[in-house]
């Protein structure tokens, strides 16, 4: 992978003519069928596609279970919850009707607040790995490159942001953005409070894949083929996106791989802290944070998301291993 | 060595001061008037401005940084309250205790909690880590591959309440975890944060047991342990005195990152188990616009992970002789 992807295709052909049917691959390809080897990785793969379906059709799966996340079922019809608030069926009121149960005093149906949290969740994960990636990778292969003073100075500011302790000022100063994007002071909206933790999450988030980067780009400076790419007067973005970047999307792959689940977890546990969503969107960490005060009573209502979610997240990690040792057989984990 | 510790430490004051100073402005940002707060319901406009007076509040938010600042080294006095010695942090905004003391007073349970929960996974993992990587591909690395992965995908509010539930509430195999001083009751103090331990200590395992089995494979097959093999020297000593050398470095590198988390990042611990460590007292903070104390919290936060950095930086030389400290 230090070769430029453009001259891979060559090598390849050359490498292996004894074989009868050899074929150009590129390098694409190859980590393709080295992927579709791996079965670890492949279920992975299945599973997390599989909780991205359940997001995409979650109306769908409403329509046809017959309910949806906002009816407060337990207080609409009688016989459901006791006085307490909790349900009367044993095991979180699980039954043919309910099948992962009723929320505690709300009576909402769980298997529709998983369903649709799971909306949420990936919502913000995605949209925040996505700028974390974008920033991530244009400040460290800035500072790689460019070298000199502006090296030093986004250096320290990376180790500026490397050094907050994240969860505290997310939860402290989560009011100040849902303050400063809503001028008045009106009840706040509930798109409103995703942006302010994609943006506290994306702020706090980006400096670890930037440092990687810098450190990569630092000691591709100096390569043969970037000094070659300098003789024959290529500019500096030329260099940057056709000589560097092909050469890093290896671990940018792996990085933003990693950083989706940690994103789930993170807004998970801001939610359990009480920066989350509302009460009016389900999602996965108020469910913890509502889990967590009723699991005395109730504790099939803790599991439910607490199992999802560990899934979601060792089916990710399997999946980060696999495109890793797919993408770059020589590693050995 | 000591040039490059007296860089570093300075580097880790001018991070120190920028996390505060945004952290005190930024504060000021939140609509809650902590002067409002403390004044009560009824709130008269000469009381309201006493009390902006006597929290110090009716300055600059500039001059009541460095105010704040100077405090910490060479104390100050406050109006109604008097002197406050260095190191000082304030009083708070809600009940009047001197914060320096409030967190000597909650120190003692985040550090128990990280220092005995890094006692167990550091054993574990690094124990796992070696067996699995001599016993490559037999039954027992798998078993350690897989429960380490499914350890690192744990969330401690889910695990540690489940745990909480069974053995708590429902076998009574733990007492309530608390904390009980060490210096009143021994066998207490171990008893009250045994539960916190084990459950920390199943989430972070797994890292140490991935790392030191990768490096450990790694080194294995490095010139100089061929060479000492080659020289007769017995297995055991092999893999103690030169593999597990090697393989120190990049665990202490996690394990830094780590006890800087732990120390700082406490919140959701100590949330999930009731402590009252600096973790709590900091959540608290946030709750009532204690500005004093979300300062004092955010500063042993940051001071945790930026020590922890110089820390390991310096032990990579003393670990690796090749390693030159610039």
């Amino acid at each position: 992978m230090t070769t430029p992807t453009s001259t891979a295709p060559e090598i390849d052909a050359t490498s292996v003519t004894e074989t009868p049917e050899a074929v150009g691959r590129s390098p694409g390809q190859l980590m393709w069928l080295r992927f579709r080897r791996d079965r670890t990785g492949v279920i992975s793969a299945v599973i997390v596609i599989l909780f991205f379906l359940v997001a995409i059709l979650a109306p769908v799966i409403s329509a046809v279970y017959g309910k949806d996340p906002y009816t407060l079922y337990g207080q609409d019809r009688p016989g459901l919850l006791n006085d307490f608030g909790y349900a009367l069926a044993p095991n979180g009121g699980i039954s043919s009707e309910f099948w992962f149960g009723i929320e505690p005093n709300l009576g909402r149906d769980v298997f529709m607040q998983l369903v649709y949290g799971i909306r949420t969740s990936l919502l913000i994960a995605v949209v925040t790995a996505v700028l974390t990636t974008i920033i991530g990778v244009v400040v460290g292969i800035v500072a790689g490159y460019a070298g000199g003073k502006t090296d030093y100075f986004i250096g320290r500011v990376i180790d500026l942001m490397l050094s907050f302790p994240q969860i505290l000022f997310i939860i402290a100063f989560t009011p100040v953005v849902d303050q400063f994007l809503v001028p008045s002071n009106e009840e706040t909206p509930v798109w409103l409070r995703a942006v302010t933790l994609t943006i506290l999450l994306t702020v706090f988030g980006w400096a670890g894949l930037a440092r990687l980067l810098r450190g990569q780009v630092l000691s591709m400076r100096e390569r043969e083929f970037v000094e070659a790419a300098k003789v024959t007067g290529a500019s500096p973005a030329r260099i940057v996106f056709k000589e560097l970047l092909p050469n890093l999307w290896t671990p940018i792959l792996i990085q933003s791989t990693l950083l989706l689940p940690a994103l789930v977890t993170a807004e998970a546990a801001l939610s359990f802290l009480g920066v989350g969503m509302g009460e009016q969107v389900p999602d996965w960490g108020r469910m913890f944070l509502r889990a967590t005060q009723v699991y005395q009573n109730d504790i099939t209502y803790l599991i439910f998301p607490g199992v999802a979610l560990l899934i979601f997240v060792i089916a990710f990690n399997l999946l980060g291993d696999s495109v890793r040792d797919a993408f770059d057989p020589k590693i050995k984990r | 060595m000591l040039r490059f510790l007296t860089r570093r430490v300075i580097g880790a004051a001018v991070i120190l001061v920028i996390i505060s100073g945004v952290t005190f402005f930024l504060f000021f940002v939140i609509p809650a008037d902590p002067a409002r707060l403390a004044c009560g319901k009824v709130c008269p406009p000469e009381t309201l401005a006493q009390a902006r007076h006597n929290l110090g509040l009716d300055h600059p938010v500039a001059v009541q940084f460095v105010s704040w600042l100077g405090g910490i080294f060479v104390g100050r006095d406050y109006p109604g309250l008097g002197n406050c010695p260095a190191p000082c942090l304030g009083y708070s905004f809600v009940n009047r205790a001197p914060v320096f003391e409030t967190i000597i007073d909650r120190l003692p349970v985040t550090i128990a909690l990280t220092i005995g929960a890094s006692v167990i996974f550091l054993t574990f993992g690094v124990a796992t880590g070696i067996i699995a990587a001599l016993r490559q591909g037999k039954a027992l690395d798998k078993i350690a591959s897989i429960s380490s992965l499914v350890g690192a995908s744990m969330q401690i509010y889910f695990v540690g309440t489940l745990a909480m539930y069974f053995f708590v509430y429902q076998a009574h195999i733990f007492p309530q975890p608390k904390y009980i001083p060490i210096t009143e009751d021994p066998v207490g103090w171990f008893n009250g944060l045994l539960l916190p331990w084990i459950v920390l200590a199943i989430i972070f395992t797994a890292n140490y047991t991935r790392m030191t089995r990768s490096t450990m494979v790694e080194n294995l097959s490095e010139d100089y342990v061929r060479t000492a093999r080659a020289k007769g020297m017995s297995g055991r000593s092999v893999v103690m005195r030169f593999a597990l050398r090697g393989t120190l470095t990049p665990i202490i590198t996690i394990f830094g990152v780590d006890l800087g988390q732990l120390i700082g990042g406490a919140i959701i611990t100590e949330t999930t188990f009731g402590l009252q460590g600096i973790g709590r007292l900091s959540v608290r903070a946030v709750d009532y616009s204690d500005l004093p104390t979300l300062m004092a919290t955010v500063l042993v936060a940051a001071g945790a992970i930026v020590g922890m950095n110089i820390v390991v930086d310096a032990l990579y030389a003393v670990i690796d002789p090749r390693v030159r400290l610039s």
